[in-house]
């Protein structure tokens, strides 16, 4: 806002490079690792490789959480370093409030799926 | 003209919507007209409206939104209360065969809309009304991170209330209570505009909330002046730091579950449908994913000012700072863990529930070790009894009560009988009352002189706290009553005789409330006649301790002249403590944001926009998008976005201030 604090940040900003995947080598890095990463659970459906559909389910999700680490490091510049460490420390307190919203959700439901779902339904919806 | 046509243009909007058949809207237009008429001539007959668009609708200045937004949750306050006033009323009368004065399908859109507005559009812009206020002020900036973006914010929250207050005379408000639970709020049983007033309204106000939450936790981050580290912070500016983690963490998940809900009333999907695999369940599930949480983000701030507001006027430095703060970082994450205590009844199984019961418990820690913080400041203190302190006590006794009532319903057995009993309705308006109500009069009172440069009228401010807590009392207490004779809550009209009389004693209490809010309006129009006797010209009238204090009453367009230097927690104490010198001379140019008229008018198509896809006025709200796309895109190319206040301006405002203080001397 005023000349000082500008001048400051602009001192932040040398001491940021922590993040050195800004570069054009770091972006075609990440580009090609999503391009992978979409790609096998694409294949992975097309040919019904694995045996069991659960298990190809399972295994796309795990694409999907490292597709979303790569975006992170490479495309939102995020270590541990970046933003004197603002920036983890946000990550952690969302990852730790996505988990306890999904698990918690998925544990609530399946116990009010359980309790109070009538039972004829459920049987004719498998 | 063909009815296609007609169609075509209105949506579902006829003249059959206005509400011409009931007599009390019909009134109260006629009353809202005349005095929103007489507002708008009175306007343009002292040709305000220029001054008021340059100088207040599209500013960038935090310290002006933040004044707008306490007046909006004002205005708002007293719609809200009418509600209220209206339902007790009809409480109080519909026994013994009387069917009261509202029919039901009024009486529902009536206490729909008292929730919805008191949390939506008082509280939420009263919080958020001080934060914007005090923080930048507090933590030594010249303003927020992203001014635009603040001033867009405020105009978003402004949208929903637009939409809400439009409900009362243009169709009707949803009946289905302030959560509008599905399968009730599903289109099978809510076919009218009534609910879509309720999701378009949260959405445009919940854009504004979410990026105003952003903004303020950005400028804590990242504007804090020299020597301020994370732990010299004033405990307001980190309460209002995790609230604003709470707003950004938990409003996306409001904004899913309304979108999913518009998708299940507008294009036929099935997530919170009985039929075809929807689970209304989960909605519950979901929306208090958000629900609880947003008490805290209520309540927090409000915990802020009362630590400001109790080490002021004990004269002693906060007792436990550090254990302060920790516990309301624990209290953000706590806050997260607890949202089933609203649904133990709705069939999970004793594990769940007693998990949930227990974390709930839990919460009582940190907030009891504040409570101790306060009383132990207090303690051995020089108490100053002004208004802010007045109601600061009137909290710690109100809120104790209000936080044991809530552990009881924290214990599912318990919560079994009393669940969406009247006891639960005590409970929560003895929290929300006596804590975010009371503390937000606190702040009111206390930061007042700042923001205008003179006091507040102490006669009428004592009136209207004394009119407030023993009103509050009368009107509550007989609800616990009658919560635990088994009475639940929303019921019109009643048959057993014996409880007539409690909800008599209500009404009465709600009217003493009512005279409470009457004097405080009056405290605001005395004060501002007596100003002269009532003003300030040090810019530090309760000898405070934290750095909002250190500039002028009205501060200045750029807060300070020079950024200040912190070695402190109470960084001004500390300074007057040294025997601080303004700076007289070296006075610089000033780097500031320009004012913009892009924020009203984006809020304004999105509002438009709202009330299209409410009427199904498809072309009304695809033109209004389009428009705000391009007013979007377009603003981007503005680059007029800054300029320079002239040495000279600020040496000017500096001397005066110089002269105004050798004067007080």
């Amino acid at each position: 806002m005023n000349t000082d604090t500008h001048a400051a940040h602009a001192d932040d900003h040398h001491h940021d490079d922590g993040h050195a995947q800004s570069t054009f080598s770091g972006y075609m890095l990440g580009f090609v690792l999503s391009v992978v990463l979409t790609a096998i659970p694409f294949w992975l459906v097309m040919s019904g490789t694995l045996p069991s559909r659960q298990i190809t389910a399972l295994v796309i999700m795990a694409f999907a959480v490292v597709q979303i680490v790569v975006h992170m490091i490479y495309f939102l510049h995020m270590s541990p370093k970046s933003e004197n460490g603002w920036s983890m420390m946000a990550l952690i307190f969302t990852i730790v409030m996505v988990v306890i919203a999904l698990s918690g959700s998925l544990w609530v439901m399946n116990h009010l799926n359980s309790n109070m779902m009538p039972i004829h339904e459920m049987t004719g919806m498998k | 003209m063909s009815p296609d046509l007609l169609k075509l243009i209105f949506g579902r909007l006829g003249i059959d919507s206005l509400p011409l058949h009931e007599p009390i809207l019909v009134g109260t237009f006629v009353m809202v007209a005349l005095g929103g008429g007489a507002l708008f001539a009175g306007l343009t007959y002292f040709r305000l409206w220029g001054y008021l668009w340059r100088e207040w609708f599209t500013t960038v200045d935090h310290k002006r939104i933040g004044i707008m937004y306490m007046i909006l949750g004002i205005v708002m306050l007293l719609r809200g209360f009418v509600d209220a006033l209206m339902m007790r009323a009809q409480q109080a009368l519909a026994f013994g065969g009387s069917e009261g004065f509202l029919p039901a399908h009024h009486y529902d859109q009536v206490f729909t809309a008292h929730g919805v507005i008191m949390i939506f559009f008082v509280a939420m812009p009263l919080v958020t009304g001080l934060m914007n206020y005090v923080v930048p002020l507090q933590i030594g900036a010249r303003d927020v991170s992203f001014p635009f973006l603040n001033n867009f914010s405020f105009w978003m929250t402004v949208g929903g209330a637009v939409l809400v207050m439009a409900s009362l005379f243009i169709g009707e408000f949803a009946r289905t209570g302030w959560l509008a639970y599905p399968p009730l709020s599903n289109i099978g049983y809510s076919p009218d505009v009534g609910v879509d007033y309720y999701i378009w309204a949260l959405q445009v106000a919940g854009v504004g909330t979410t990026l105003s939450g952003i903004n303020l936790i950005c400028t804590i981050v990242k504007l804090r002046c020299p020597g301020m580290t994370m732990m010299k912070m004033p405990v307001f500016t980190w309460t209002a730091l995790c609230t604003n983690i709470l707003i950004v963490a938990s409003f996306p998940v409001l904004t899913v579950v309304l979108a999913l809900l518009s998708l299940d009333r507008y294009v036929g999907t099935n997530f919170f449908t009985n039929d075809f695999g929807g689970s209304p369940m989960m909605y519950v599930n979901l929306i208090w994913i958000w629900g609880h949480p947003e008490v805290y983000i209520l309540v927090l701030p409000a915990f802020g000012i009362f630590s400001e507001v109790t080490s002021t006027f004990s004269g002693k430095r906060l007792f436990g700072y550090t254990s302060m703060v920790y516990a309301t970082v624990v209290i953000t994450i706590l806050s997260y863990l607890v949202w089933l205590h609203h649904f133990f009844t709705m069939g999970s199984g004793a594990s769940v529930n007693s998990f949930f019961g227990i974390t709930t418990m839990i919460i009582s820690i940190p907030t009891g070790a504040k409570m101790f913080n306060w009383l132990f400041t207090m303690y051995r203190g020089r108490i100053r009894f002004e208004l802010p302190m007045l109601w600061t006590i009137a909290f710690m006794l109100t809120f104790v009560l209000g936080g044991m009532t809530g552990v009881l319903l924290a214990v599912p057995p318990a919560d079994f009988v009393l669940h969406n009993s009247l006891f639960l309705i005590a409970h929560f308006h003895n929290v929300i009352i006596g804590g975010v109500v009371f503390g937000a009069f606190a702040g009111i009172n206390y930061w007042f002189p700042k923001a205008f440069g003179f006091k507040l009228d102490p006669f009428w401010g004592k009136l209207s706290f004394w009119f407030w807590v023993t009103g509050f009392y009368m009107a509550f207490m007989p609800l616990y009553v009658l919560g635990l004779m088994g009475v639940t809550r929303r019921l019109r009209v009643f048959d057993d005789p014996s409880l007539q009389i409690w909800f008599v004693i209500a009404a009465i209490g709600a009217g003493l409330v009512f005279l409470g809010i009457l004097s405080m309006l009056m405290q605001f129009a005395v004060s501002f006649l007596k100003r002269e006797q009532l003003k300030d010209v040090t810019g530090d009238p309760w000898d405070a301790r934290t750095l909002e204090w250190a500039t002028s009453s009205p501060p200045p367009d750029y807060n300070f002249a020079f950024t200040p230097v912190v070695h402190d927690n109470d960084a001004w104490w500390d300074m007057k403590k040294r025997g601080y010198q303004r700076p007289l001379m070296g006075f610089k140019p000033i780097h500031m944001p320009s004012s913009t008229g892009t924020g009203i008018i984006l809020a304004g198509f999105a509002t438009a926009m709202g009330f299209g896809l409410i009427w199904y006025i498809w072309w009304l709200a695809a033109a209004s998008f389009i428009a705000m796309l391009v007013v979007g895109i377009g603003h981007t190319f503005n680059y007029h976005r800054d300029f320079d206040i002239p040495a000279d301006d600020v040496i000017r405002t500096e001397d005066a201030r110089t002269k105004l203080l050798a004067g007080a001397k």
